[in-house]
């Protein structure tokens, strides 16, 4: 199962979680699986959160393969000037 | 993902790519032929003004408007009654997340005026003049309040409140009042007690910055025309027209199709132009009118209603060992927001430690709300002020330690591998090779006379990527006809024709580049986040591959040979000794299959950071406290170059914006809260006579992930120069000044408080 850490308002959002397992093969479950889990954090990860895998970030990018053993970040969005 | 990436980037040859062919846009801008947003006239149309809220903050009572609507040449008069309210939610327009209430509050003030310039209504009317005058005829009843302009005052308890609704998201418990703050941010990764506890030495300071205006040369202007059937087309001024479309349909109630949007030339945007002020007033006008409607603000305007950037007040401590080793960061950082949450304070927390391998940091950020307008992007946008206060306090530390700062600075670089603060590790990064670069640098050991000083600063940007389309159209005389789609603001048009020239094995004065407009071609997200030569780059290359394929497709039809025998091949479609040039193929397209397009439609992944490191001297006035910026060296990695004189005029702009950050540029309120300085002659920009030549030096650290190792650098170059000019001020001085702008008078103060002191 992939890696998920959680840090700073996200963390606290999932009530003090820091790192979680997830079963997940892509993005999209993995959304779909923090959301269910953590109710409070689901409109967040609608808001602007890019999900870096394994050093790499995607964003607004649902099917992105998360492999089993992945180190998954949320990682605030960046849209820049 | 894309399937574009190649490997092998260190051992490709390339023959347009890295080199410096004139830019396709350029004729027509030394000349004046270049049409910018305001230079576009059609039959009938009318000329639309703003009437702007005299106040900082005020209750709006009541709106007559039937004088102004009653004076002859008066189309149409409109105010927030005549948008449709919109629920708070941040939803998706295109990549951004976007809060529809407030935006529709920010075009047009409806329960009160958040500050001066703020939209209060609007009028069409058969002349400028006209509309004017219907302007005064226009009577608002307004119930002044108290204001708040700096963020520590809009934090403390009893702050005049700008939005009863307002609830800081972020903290626990959940706040039972609303507040100026609208969220609190935090990044953390080790433990920074124990870190500091490991410290030998420890440098702790809080700054300050002011916010800062874009100064984009252009004003913001737009020409909008809805017909009768509720067809619209609006010419615009801006960063990304899909994403005004995007926008103004929502606004007005519109379906994109029907909204066909042109971005004019741009002169100027640096994040500025990435949001609407104009461009729905326009369309609601022309729609009550049935004309055309022109709108172009004045430099005032500009000022008093759009951008800028945040003020900010930044806390930083760092500690590290005798040798050098940071064992522990923390940061504090609050920006300013302006009327209506969304500062760049989030960008700016994850920015201020990225370009050291630390183990232990801790950043929190506040994003406030103050009676000025909106802030809108501005190059990089948080990460200057951030580094502005961590590179000073880097500084400080190397003197605190008797280390060089640039030694300092490469014993804990980010490199790949390191983890960031705010969670990934980095891919290939240039942090090392731009301070190796610093240091080799003979500016780096040129002699200094009395009164000057030297400083260093680094900086990092994220960039990123995004929706993007291109399109590549054969004529049949072998020429190709590019179409993107993010407007070009820093010489794309020509980077974008090189690579496709590159790819297809063409001279680039073959390939015409131009942007197409939102009907043209699928959605683009905006020029920003130093995207377009990286996502746009990778779009065109992709089409390009498109038309290879094509290309030999038709080949091996005219040969009579299986696809698959058919290689592309330095501009030509080969098999054994057969040959085809692109041209050949081209002009026989329509009897072998039909006209020759290649499209792609991409969501562009695997932007990488791009770091920078600038070096600076300065000499400083004792008398008048003047800063002369003698000598100026940029140093960025930039993956790889397309157009080096592009990425050149970047780190050069980039340089420059920082200086007038850094020396000059702040807003002058007075004590109601009106701008007095809103024009260049007070707010005052550099101008060619204030910087040197600034030197570069272009690092190449190849991006894997983008065909040709491209990153962005539109951003990066404004972050380390106000650090860097801090750090050579008080090399010269003795003095650390924390207070941007490092202004004459305030220089001065500091010289002779300094002298007082002493005595």
């Amino acid at each position: 199962m992939a890696r998920v850490v959680l840090s700073g308002t996200l963390k606290q959002l999932a009530g003090g979680a820091s790192e979680i397992e997830v079963e997940a093969r892509d993005v999209r479950q993995l959304l779909r699986e923090l959301g269910s889990r953590y109710p409070e954090l689901a409109p967040h990860l609608e808001s602007g959160y890019a999900i870096a895998i394994d050093g790499e970030i995607f964003q607004d990018a649902w099917f992105a393969p998360i492999g089993p053993d992945s180190e998954v970040h949320l990682v605030p969005a960046i849209r820049g000037g | 993902m894309n399937d574009v990436t190649m490997k092998g980037l260190s051992e490709r040859l390339f023959k347009v790519v890295g080199t410096r062919p004139l830019r396709p846009d350029g004729v027509d801008k030394v000349t004046g032929r270049a049409k910018f947003g305001a230079d576009i006239h059609v039959p009938n149309m009318l000329i639309g003004k703003v009437l702007r809220s005299p106040h900082a903050h005020a209750r709006i009572k009541s709106i007559d408007t039937s004088k102004a609507r009653a004076l002859p040449g008066v189309k149409a008069v409109i105010t927030s009654a005549d948008l449709a309210d919109l629920p708070s939610e941040f939803i998706p327009a295109g990549e951004m997340m976007v809060n529809y209430r407030d935006m529709t509050r920010n075009v047009m003030a409806r329960e009160k005026a958040l500050y001066e310039g703020h939209a209060v209504a609007a009028v069409a009317a058969v002349s400028e003049a006209v509309a004017a005058e219907a302007l005064k005829l226009i009577a608002v009843e307004y119930e002044v309040l108290p204001h708040v302009l700096d963020v520590a005052q809009a934090m403390e308890p009893g702050a005049p409140l700008l939005h009863d609704n307002m609830y800081t998201i972020g903290v626990e418990p959940k706040p039972a009042k609303p507040s100026n703050v609208a969220k609190r941010v935090e990044f953390a990764l080790g433990d920074v007690a124990a870190g500091f506890a490991k410290a030998d030495v420890v440098v702790e300071r809080e700054f300050t910055t002011k916010p800062v205006h874009q100064g984009y040369i252009e004003p913001h202007a737009c020409l909008a025309s809805v017909s009768e059937d509720g067809q619209a087309e609006l010419w615009c001024t801006t960063q990304g027209h899909f994403i005004v479309r995007s926008f103004c349909a929502k606004l007005l109630g519109m379906e994109l199709a029907k909204l066909r949007v042109t971005a004019s030339e741009i002169g100027g945007g640096f994040g500025g132009k990435t949001v609407v002020y104009l461009e729905p007033l326009a369309l609601l006008l022309s729609r009550k009118s049935g004309h055309p409607v022109k709108m172009v603000m004045s430099r005032t305007e500009v000022f008093r209603a759009t951008g800028p950037t945040s003020g900010a007040r930044v806390w930083v401590k760092i500690g590290a060992t005798r040798d050098g080793r940071i064992t522990a960061a923390e940061a504090l950082l609050k920006y300013e927001a302006g009327a209506f949450q969304g500062s760049p304070v989030q960008p700016g927390c994850m920015c201020a430690f990225a370009p050291y391998d630390l183990d232990n940091v801790k950043v929190v950020g506040f994003d406030v709300v103050v009676n000025r307008p909106k802030v809108a992007a501005y190059r990089a946008p948080g990460g200057p002020i951030a580094e502005f206060a961590v590179e000073q306090v880097i500084d400080e530390l190397a003197k605190r330690l008797h280390l060089d700062p640039v030694e300092l600075r490469l014993k804990n670089a980010a490199k790949e591998g390191t983890k960031a603060a705010y969670g990934p590790k980095f891919g290939p990064i240039g942090m090392v090779q731009t301070l190796e670069a610093a240091r080799a640098h003979p500016h780096y050991r040129a002699p200094l006379k009395a009164n000057q000083g030297r400083g260093v600063a680094s900086g990092f940007w994220f960039n990123i990527g995004g929706e993007t389309c291109a399109a590549l159209n054969l004529g049949e005389d072998g020429t190709v006809t590019l179409v993107a789609g993010t407007p070009d603001i820093g010489g794309s048009r020509a980077s974008l024709a090189m690579m496709a020239a590159e790819e297809l094995g063409i001279a680039v004065d073959k390939v015409r580049p131009i942007i197409g407009d939102t009907s043209a071609l699928g959605y683009n997200f905006l020029t920003g986040g130093s995207r377009v030569t990286f996502s746009s780059g990778m779009a065109v290359i992709e089409a390009a591959r498109d038309v290879i394929r094509q290309l030999c497709e038709r080949a091996a039809k005219i040969w009579e040979v299986a696809p698959d025998e058919v290689i592309w091949e330095d501009g030509h479609a080969r098999s054994g000794k057969l040959a085809l040039s692109l041209a050949e193929i081209a002009e026989t397209a329509g009897k072998t299959g039909g006209p020759i397009v290649g499209n792609a439609a991409i969501n562009a992944q695997g932007a990488g950071p791009s770091l920078a490191t600038h070096i600076v001297d300065v000499e400083v006035d004792p008398e008048t406290g003047k800063v002369t910026i003698l000598r100026y060296t940029a140093i960025q990695d930039a993956g790889k170059a397309v157009h080096p004189s592009y990425v050149e005029g970047q780190m050069q702009g980039g340089a420059v914006q920082g200086i007038g950050w850094a020396l000059n540029e702040e807003y002058i309120y007075d004590k109601d809260g009106r701008l007095e300085n809103p024009g260049f002659l007070d707010y005052r920009i550099p101008v060619c006579s204030d910087v040197p030549m600034i030197d570069t030096v272009i690092v190449e650290v190849p991006n894997p992930r983008h065909p040709y190792g491209v990153r962005g650098v539109g951003e990066t170059p404004i972050v380390p120069p106000m650090a860097a000019i801090a750090n050579a001020v008080e090399n010269a001085t003795g003095i650390r000044f924390t207070a941007l702008p490092m202004s004459p008078p305030r220089v001065l103060e500091a010289i002779d408080a300094a002298r007082a002191s002493k005595i």
